[in-house]
């Protein structure tokens, strides 16, 4: 076996034996999990049904509000001087007045009286409710034809296709909010990476060169084949790591749905029951609840408009590409200083661009073909980031193979001085390193 | 034919100069001592062997050839400040180590089954390093310095660390590798151990190599021609005796028992001196006082120093 390969295998199993790897890996997926999972079930976790007395003076209303498993409503026939004098000695949590006039509108209108702070569910229902139905009532009173509101409001409503249009004069369905997704998830994933293993490689480095170790392994090795086996091994535990992550988040999620969330199908029926019940309903987002199932094959199919072949290798290219470069970079860190307390100096210029990239992604993910945007994702301490997002929206091919002509360069060039920086540094004790003597390191002979 | 011949190596940094025009062979299978004060360069030298960092100038070379990446795992290096992986099984890491040295797993495995039984360290396989004694530490590194069967063995400062009982493992674990026909590279502050040891040394400081040969030979040259008397008799009638042959350096009376040292001056040798004194005196024990390697570090180290802060001083 050579010797790079033992060193890389090394690398790789003692991280992936050690403790904290697993309880990473298996912890990782939960979390992430949970962050799935946890809004929903905590918005499945219903208040207790709080019970209101409707005193409808107008009498339009009547047994008419749908129930909701929050809120049931009660008409009991009382004026609302009876209502409020034995409010507190009734189970009543609150009193819903409707006036008589309650159809010419504006302030001497709805009021709401409660013992306890109610939620804002409750609040937010009653307004959005009653409101719809005194609008149909008031549509209804004027002799207008509510299926034709209903018809203009359907067919005034829509979302704009987004269609690309290629050098070729194709056309090119394109879905903004799905690339703004895609890019934003690609791009976090590499800043993650790069970040949880640079440190890694960089504490790695720090651990051989405090241990002492590493001056009997350079009698051995170079040591550009030790810094390298490293950082190898650590992308490969890195790999190894993400695609448990994902196999594990993945069984855990659709686990999760099929028991925690059972329920919530049965919900959705009888919400549109009442839906109905409530009569000529007008709200056009209930209504496109309906087409649920085909909004689902229109998100499918612009998945597929995506080009998720290219997507997918651009991603693993800037992934190990974007992550060698900064850990090279880490590595030189290590390398250089004999305490963890001594790395915050170097450390800033390392993480300022990643940071930077990082936020930068988001202003350009807005307006990804502005020159901010292509130059960003040529310099190659921010082209693995800013690429990323970039490229779901379509970058033209030029672009992208020059970006990656100058990662790759960018990567040998970062190689080549932490590689210079790390065989001096690695054997420096004692001695506080500035920047103009890592400078003078560069150019030492072999 | 010497193993290893370093031919005007010269090291230098950016604020100063490690090595200095350094020349020297090693003989094959011979203990060398490379000696000197704290850094005078030793451990430059010692890593530009190792082909840890390279010489700015100059040539080595490994058995006649031209000293390359290749002969690594003819080398066995035991630095000085030595560490291994604190969180790695001592099993484990020791056969690493050998694999980088080139040892099939199998053969390293064997190998440290033997060595390890021989140290009586076995039970500790599986345990992980920061759980052993610095000693116990010290033993798997030399282990591991030595089980590839390295042509040349480098050790620096073998002994620190260790009690000695184990010094005294250790230093018959070397003998032992000599006779089976290693070079063994020595650097050391203790000239106990060097001139027990070592047949040839190379002294370097401030950078440059200021004595080098065989022990014995070094011993002589520094000899100062003092001889040790102790005898009965008179002592005006014995500096008579010695007339101008030798000079009186000290010495005791007690009653009738003398003691005396003398150095012998121009062409009188040890002989001339007893035949004139034996007339006058009853010779108990005669010998030459030979400089201890000790002496010599201290002189010679401390003459060149000498020099240098005068010259600085002129300056």
């Amino acid at each position: 076996m050579s010797k790079i390969s033992l060193i890389i295998k090394r690398e790789y199993l003692s991280r992936v034996r050690k403790k904290s790897f697993i309880v990473m890996t298996i912890l990782g997926p939960i979390l992430m999990a949970g962050i799935g999972i946890v809004p929903v079930y905590l918005s499945m976790q219903k208040t207790e049904t709080q019970k209101i007395e409707v005193i409808d003076e107008s009498t339009l209303f009547i047994d008419l509000i749908p129930q909701k498993d929050i809120a049931h409503f009660d008409y009991p026939p009382i004026s609302i001087q009876d209502a409020r004098a034995g409010f507190f000695d009734t189970e009543y949590d609150a009193i819903l007045y409707i006036p008589k006039v309650v159809l010419n509108g504006g302030q001497n209108g709805i009021n709401l009286f409660y013992k306890k702070q109610l939620s804002n569910e409750i609040r937010g229902y009653i307004e959005e409710t009653l409101g719809k139905m005194i609008f149909n009532v008031m549509l209804a009173k004027n002799k207008v034809d509510l299926n034709f509101i209903k018809d203009a409001k359907e067919k005034s409503t829509f979302s704009m296709i987004t269609t690309r249009v290629d050098e070729q004069g194709k056309d090119k369905k394109t879905n903004t909010g799905l690339n703004i997704a895609i890019g934003l998830v690609c791009a976090f994933l590499i800043y993650f990476f790069i970040f949880l293993y640079g440190v890694q490689v960089m504490r790695g480095v720090m651990e051989e060169k405090t241990s002492r170790i590493v001056e009997v392994i350079l009698s051995s090795v170079k040591p550009f084949q030790l810094m390298m086996g490293k950082i190898v091994g650590i992308a490969l535990v890195g790999l190894t790591q993400f695609l448990l992550w994902v196999i594990l988040t993945g069984t855990l999620y659709s686990v999760a749905t099929a028991t925690i969330l059972k329920g919530i199908d049965m919900k959705q029926i009888q919400k549109k029951e009442q839906i109905i019940k409530v009569g000529a309903d007008l709200n056009v987002s209930e209504m496109k609840q309906n087409s649920k199932a085909d909004e689902m094959t229109q998100l499918w199919n612009d998945f597929k408009s995506v080009n998720m072949v290219q997507i997918l290798f651009c991603f693993l290219f800037y992934f190990l590409a974007g992550y060698l470069l900064y850990s090279a970079l880490f590595a030189a860190v290590g390398s250089a200083v004999d305490s963890e307390a001594d790395t915050q100096q170097f450390m800033m210029p390392i993480t300022i661009p990643l940071i930077l990239s990082f936020v930068v992604a988001q202003t350009i993910i807005q307006n990804p073909e502005s020159p901010m945007a292509f130059w960003f994702s040529m310099i190659p301490l921010t082209s693995p980031i800013v690429m990323m997002v970039r490229l779901p929206f379509g970058v033209p091919a030029w672009q992208l193979w020059l970006s990656m002509s100058f990662l790759i360069l960018g990567f040998l060039f970062t190689t080549w001085i932490a590689g210079r920086i790390y065989r001096t540094g690695i054997l420096m004790y004692g001695k506080k390193v500035t920047w103009k003597e890592l400078g003078k390191w560069l150019f030492y002979k072999g | 034919m010497n193993i290893l011949s370093a031919k005007n190596i010269v090291k230098r940094y950016a604020s100063h100069t490690a090595l200095n025009d350094v020349t020297m062979e090693i003989p094959r299978q011979s203990i060398f001592g490379l000696l000197g004060p704290n850094g005078a360069g030793k451990t430059s030298l010692i890593r530009i062997i190792n082909q840890i960092t390279g010489p700015d100038s100059g040539e080595l070379f490994f058995e006649g050839e031209k000293l390359s990446q290749k002969h690594v795992e003819q080398i066995g290096y035991l630095p000085e400040e030595r560490g291994l992986y604190k969180k790695m099984a001592v099993g484990e890491q020791a056969l690493y180590l050998a694999q980088l040295k080139g040892m099939s797993k199998p053969e390293a495995k064997r190998k440290l089954k033997e060595w390890f039984e021989k140290f009586e360290i076995d039970a500790w396989w599986n345990k992980k390093v920061e759980e052993l004694s610095k000693g116990m530490q010290q033993k798997v590194q030399f282990i591991v310095t030595v089980l590839h069967e390295p042509k040349l063995l480098i050790l620096d400062e073998p002994f620190s660390g260790f009690d000695p009982i184990n010094a005294n493992l250790i230093k018959n674990e070397i003998l032992d590798l000599k006779k089976k026909g290693s070079t063994i590279l020595f650097s050391t502050h203790n000239m106990g151990s060097v001139e027990e040891l070592c047949d040839n040394i190379a002294l370097i400081n401030k950078s440059t190599k200021i004595l080098d040969g065989s022990v014995k030979e070094i011993r002589k040259q520094y000899k100062t021609n003092i001889f040790e008397l102790e005898f009965t008799g008179n002592m005006m009638g014995f500096t008579n005796a010695m007339w101008t042959g030798a000079e009186l350096l000290e010495h005791n009376t007690d009653g009738e028992h003398n003691k005396a040292k003398v150095k012998l001056l121009g062409n009188t040798s040890s002989n001339d001196l007893l035949q004139a004194i034996i007339p006058v005196a009853k010779i108990q024990s005669f010998r030459e006082i030979v400089p201890s390697m000790n002496d010599i570090f201290i002189k010679v180290v401390g003459d060149e120093n000498s020099i240098g802060t005068q010259s600085n001083f002129t300056e």
